[in-house]
């Protein structure tokens, strides 16, 4: 989690990731921003997020991200 | 059928008084047989192709859907039993050959747009090549465009994608996924549906709610102002000044930006309130396609904000999963060993946006043009977001300037200039031709004609310009008063009298004013040809 | 309970100040034709005013402006007592004759019916324009729609015949007092039917007609000229075929030979008033006032005093100058055409040409 939020700290330095809420439905991470997390999710934690992943529910806040991380981890 | 002819308006009447008299269980198959019977006017080869499309999405996304099915009994079954590595092999099976039928669904479909869409343009360009050698020239089998087909094969698609990547179960009846494809009032313009968004309220009964009823009439009249008071009245003076390009310059390409945006927007917002409002009065909650795209402060918040079904379309078929796809990421992580961070992140991102921009085009139009137009839109988007440190140092220069209205009217107007610029590009007979012109705007500029009276002699006369600017005058004001809530919404707490007044002073100002009839070319909408 | 009765009943109020205010504009965007403007645009709709009058029309005339220029019912009557309406109109196609015939008879059984078979030559709709003067001034009917559906043009609908609010909106940036004033009457320049030109403008050079590749007439033109002929007949009405003296457009040979064919054949009577110019005594020098194209009204009244004698005697039609409904009825009518003629012949005299009549200034 703290990698993830450093990661994140690194797009959008004005943000506080660890309370922010609603960063696709409310237009902070735009989809430049989200491939780019992507990138850097798939090599810190060696997963693959594919094309079905990237729904706003995951990417709405820290945690969902963080929460999709996991599952993936935990499916290889 | 087209949206501004009487027989529509019938059609309409008629399916409506029926929909609310047979029982709620066979509401949709009335949805679907009138749907047919609408799409029956643009001919029976154009029938035919709806059936292709729809027969094929059926059939992949059922047998896909079959296959994750038996996956997860398979699953159950063997859950004590299979040890993780098995789990995965025969996931990966399912995949795999769930992957084949979506594949099947896609080439076809896509194929079959490919050949009747871009036939033409790919042999003329390859007729151009050989005729620099003077080789054979391939004869143009000039296909006829079914009407609608762009939209309705990505609706289809999007479908078919979802229930590959799992995202809900598929429709097993033929039936509903054929009204799915076909839904009447949104086959031939869009917006593009996602399956989700609009089955729900589409294959569910529904009572009459005369409040929803009147508020779907209220938009469509809305509709169809903007379309015959303003577009259709405009769309000479478009002709004109396209038409004549070499006639044309300086000043009259720039008003020639203003006035074809002004006339799109209304023909094709005018569309698609009619389309929702048509829905509504059926109980059908359509996706919303704008949200007031001309107030966008940059290039990339106006696509968010314009034609949205199709820019969200792009982003989540093409984009994403381009982006994500191994040899992106491969490039990306080649790119950070070799250049380090700043480039990796940037070059499969501005490889893929400039891809996905280039289909865009094409979508829209077998032609350099749209070509050109999207690629142009592409780099737009991205040297604004190079630009971004740059204005985030400029505004921390002046911090008192930013939250001013002076300078939000600058960046909103900037982005509409420059957005109408590209724009052209969809109303000359060629790439060059519209270079010159836009260009000419710097070179030839004369400002007389706007008081000479030569805006007279354009195809539209003192009382057509007079009715034009006062219907885009009540747009924008309209516009403006919809920021937080939809003027009908907020109209619906007042007085039915006030209510009735005002449509149906609408109602008059588009019998007397709408250009129509005798001595009017029927115009379609613009984008239909799309 | 309350509140959506309340919203019924507004509902309702809406709608009806709607419609009305539909009528009004519909009135309001209406072409208004009359005294120096299309004088012809009126004769349609004139005829219901008369429809009913006493002792309805022994003749009625049916035909495009080789019958409306050409007779004239006021000398029916005064020479010989028979009473007559022309529903004639400007290129009256054959299906809209057919039509207003059967218009017609819904109202009064004439003894005869007098067609001028000009129109044959026309076997497809024609011209937005001329299908706007002949049929919106017929009152709803079926007999309307079919007309209305026989006659239009690729770039028409039948919605805006039955609105016509539909047709004539684009009018709003040209409208004039007179739009206004006009709103709810006609002004009629006709005396029943009949459009009266007392100007002469002598026919020289009339040209002869041009070889066609086809001489034959259309067969929707011969099914309509059946069907009115059927319709005659089952009515009990005496159909009479004729064709006007005009002297262009040219009337062939090959065509007379036609309609006299099938005249011998069903047994009707046709007159070639073509061939009868010098029994008449129509002089092309004197009376016509475009150059042979229509009769004027010295013109008029020479063919009509001829026809007249010919309805009494081949015919038997009756006098009826004695019946004194009638009589005063037309009295009236004779009145004013002789007041029309002498300030006709007044602004000849003042302007040279007809001002107030249609006519153009001389170059």
């Amino acid at each position: 989690m703290e990698q993830l939020l450093s990661v994140l700290k690194e797009l959008h330095p004005e943000v506080d990731f660890e309370t922010a809420e609603g960063l696709v439905t409310g237009g902070i991470l735009t989809s430049l921003d989200i491939i780019a997390l992507i990138a850097e999710i798939n090599a810190a934690f060696d997963v693959e997020v594919s094309a079905e992943e990237i729904v706003p529910e995951n990417f709405d806040s820290a945690k969902t991200i963080w929460a999709m991380v996991e599952r993936l981890m935990d499916e290889d | 059928m087209s949206f501004t002819s009487g027989i529509f308006l019938l059609f309409l009447a008629v399916l409506l008084l029926l929909y609310y008299l047979v029982p709620g269980r066979h509401q949709w198959k009335l949805l679907l047989a009138g749907s047919y019977v609408f799409y029956a006017f643009a001919g029976w080869s154009a029938v035919c192709y709806l059936l292709a499309t729809t027969l094929t999405t059926w059939l992949a996304a059922v047998r896909v859907g079959k296959k994750y099915e038996d996956q997860e009994r398979w699953l159950s079954e063997h859950k004590a039993s299979a040890t993780r590595d098995e789990r995965k092999a025969h996931k990966a099976a399912v995949k795999a050959s769930a992957r084949r039928w979506m594949l099947f669904g896609i080439l076809f479909n896509f194929g079959l747009l490919a050949v009747v869409k871009y036939t033409d343009f790919v042999l003329g360009n390859v007729n151009g090549l050989l005729g620099l050698f003077s080789g054979p020239q391939a004869p143009l089998p000039h296909f006829l465009l079914p009407m609608g087909i762009s939209f309705y094969i990505f609706q289809s698609m999007g479908y078919l994608l979802d229930v590959y990547r799992a995202k809900y179960p598929p429709e097993k009846s033929l039936g509903k996924t054929a009204l799915f494809v076909s839904f009447f009032p949104q086959l031939i313009q869009g917006p593009i549906s996602r399956f989700d968004a609009l089955a729900p309220s589409l294959l569910s009964p529904h009572k009459w709610d005369g409040g929803a009823v009147a508020l779907g009439l209220q938009r469509v009249l809305w509709g169809y102002f903007k379309k015959m008071v303003v577009a259709d009245r405009l769309m000479a003076v478009v002709n004109t000044l396209s038409g004549s390009p070499e006639e044309y310059q300086g000043l009259y390409v720039l008003l020639l930006m203003v006035i074809y945006a002004a006339t799109l927007y209304a023909d094709f917002t005018g569309g698609i309130d009619i389309t929702i409002g048509v829905a509504q009065t059926l109980g059908v909650e359509v996706a919303e396609n704008f949200q007031r795209p001309f107030f966008s402060k940059n290039t990339a918040e106006y696509w968010r904000r314009w034609h949205i079904t199709m820019g969200t379309w792009f982003r989540d078929y093409i984009f994403y999963p381009a982006s994500v796809s191994k040899p992106m990421m491969k490039l990306t992580q080649w790119c950070r060993a070799k250049y380090g961070l700043g480039l990796a992140k940037r070059a499969s991102v501005y490889l893929v946006t400039m891809l996905t921009w280039f289909v865009t085009g094409i979508w829209h139009g077998a032609s350099w043009n749209f070509v050109v137009w999207g690629l142009l839109n592409g780099v737009i988007i991205l040297v604004s977001q190079e630009l971004t440190p740059l204005y985030k140092r400029f505004h921390e220069r002046f911090p008192a300037l930013q939250p001013t209205f002076g300078y939000r009217l600058f960046q909103v107007g900037r982005t509409f200039l420059l957005m109408s610029a590209v724009r052209v590009l969809d109303c000359y007979r060629d790439v060059p031709v519209t270079f010159r012109a836009v260009g000419s705007i710097f070179t030839d500029f004369d400002p007389s004609i706007l008081w000479n009276g030569s805006l007279l002699t354009l195809g539209a006369s003192g009382s057509d310009w007079a009715v034009a600017l006062c219907g885009i005058a009540i747009m924008i004001a309209v516009s403006l008063l919809s920021r937080a809530e939809s003027l009908r919404a907020q109209l619906s707490r007042r007085s039915l009298a006030l209510r009735w007044v005002l449509f149906g002073a609408l109602f008059l100002a588009i019998v007397i004013f709408g250009a129509y009839g005798v001595g009017y070319d029927a115009n379609q909408f613009i984008y239909n040809q799309f | 309970m309350h509140t959506r009765k309340k919203a019924v009943l507004t509902g309702i109020a809406a709608l009806l100040i709607l419609a009305v205010l539909l009528l009004l504009l519909q009135e309001l965007f209406r072409p208004k034709y009359g005294y120096g403007n299309i004088p012809e645009g009126t004769l349609i709709a004139d005829y219901y005013d008369e429809a009913g009058e006493a002792g309805g029309h022994d003749v009625i005339f049916i035909g495009d402006c080789e019958v409306y220029e050409n007779f004239s019912p006021i000398t029916l009557w005064e020479e010989y007592g028979i009473t007559s309406y022309i529903r004639g109109s400007a290129q009256q196609l054959i299906w809209q004759s057919y039509y207003l015939l059967e218009d017609t008879l819904r109202y009064e059984k004439p003894d005869v019916v007098v067609f001028n078979v000009l129109s044959m030559q026309y076997g497809t709709p024609q011209s937005e324009a001329y299908n706007r003067l002949n049929l919106d001034g017929m009152r709803l009917s079926v007999s309307k729609i079919k007309a209305v559906l026989a006659s239009m043009t690729e770039e028409e609908s039948l919605v805006s015949y039955l609105f016509p609010l539909l047709r004539y909106h684009d009018r709003w940036s040209e409208l004039t007092v007179r739009d206004f004033t006009g709103m709810f009457e006609t002004q009629s320049l006709s005396h029943n039917g009949f459009l009266m030109r007392a100007d002469v403008k002598a026919a020289e050079n009339v040209p002869t007609g041009r070889p066609l590749p086809s001489y034959a007439f259309a067969d929707t033109c011969w099914e309509y000229l059946e069907a009115m002929r059927a319709l005659c007949e089952r009515e009990g009405v005496e159909l009479i075929l004729i064709k006007a003296p005009s002297l262009y457009p040219y009337w062939y040979e090959q065509w007379d030979e036609q309609i006299q064919a099938y005249a011998e054949e069903k047994g009707l009577r046709y007159l070639n008033f073509l061939e009868m110019t010098d029994t008449i005594g129509i002089d092309f020098s004197t009376d016509t006032y475009d150059g042979g194209l229509h009769l004027n009204l010295s013109g008029a009244e020479k063919l009509s005093d001829w026809f007249g004698a010919y309805l009494a005697e081949e015919l038997g039609l009756s006098d009826r100058r004695g019946e004194s409904d009638t009589a005063a009825v037309w009295a009236e009518k004779a009145a004013r055409y002789h007041a029309m003629e002498a300030d006709q012949l007044r602004e000849l005299e003042e302007y040279g040409y007809l001002k107030s009549y249609g006519a153009k200034a001389p170059q």
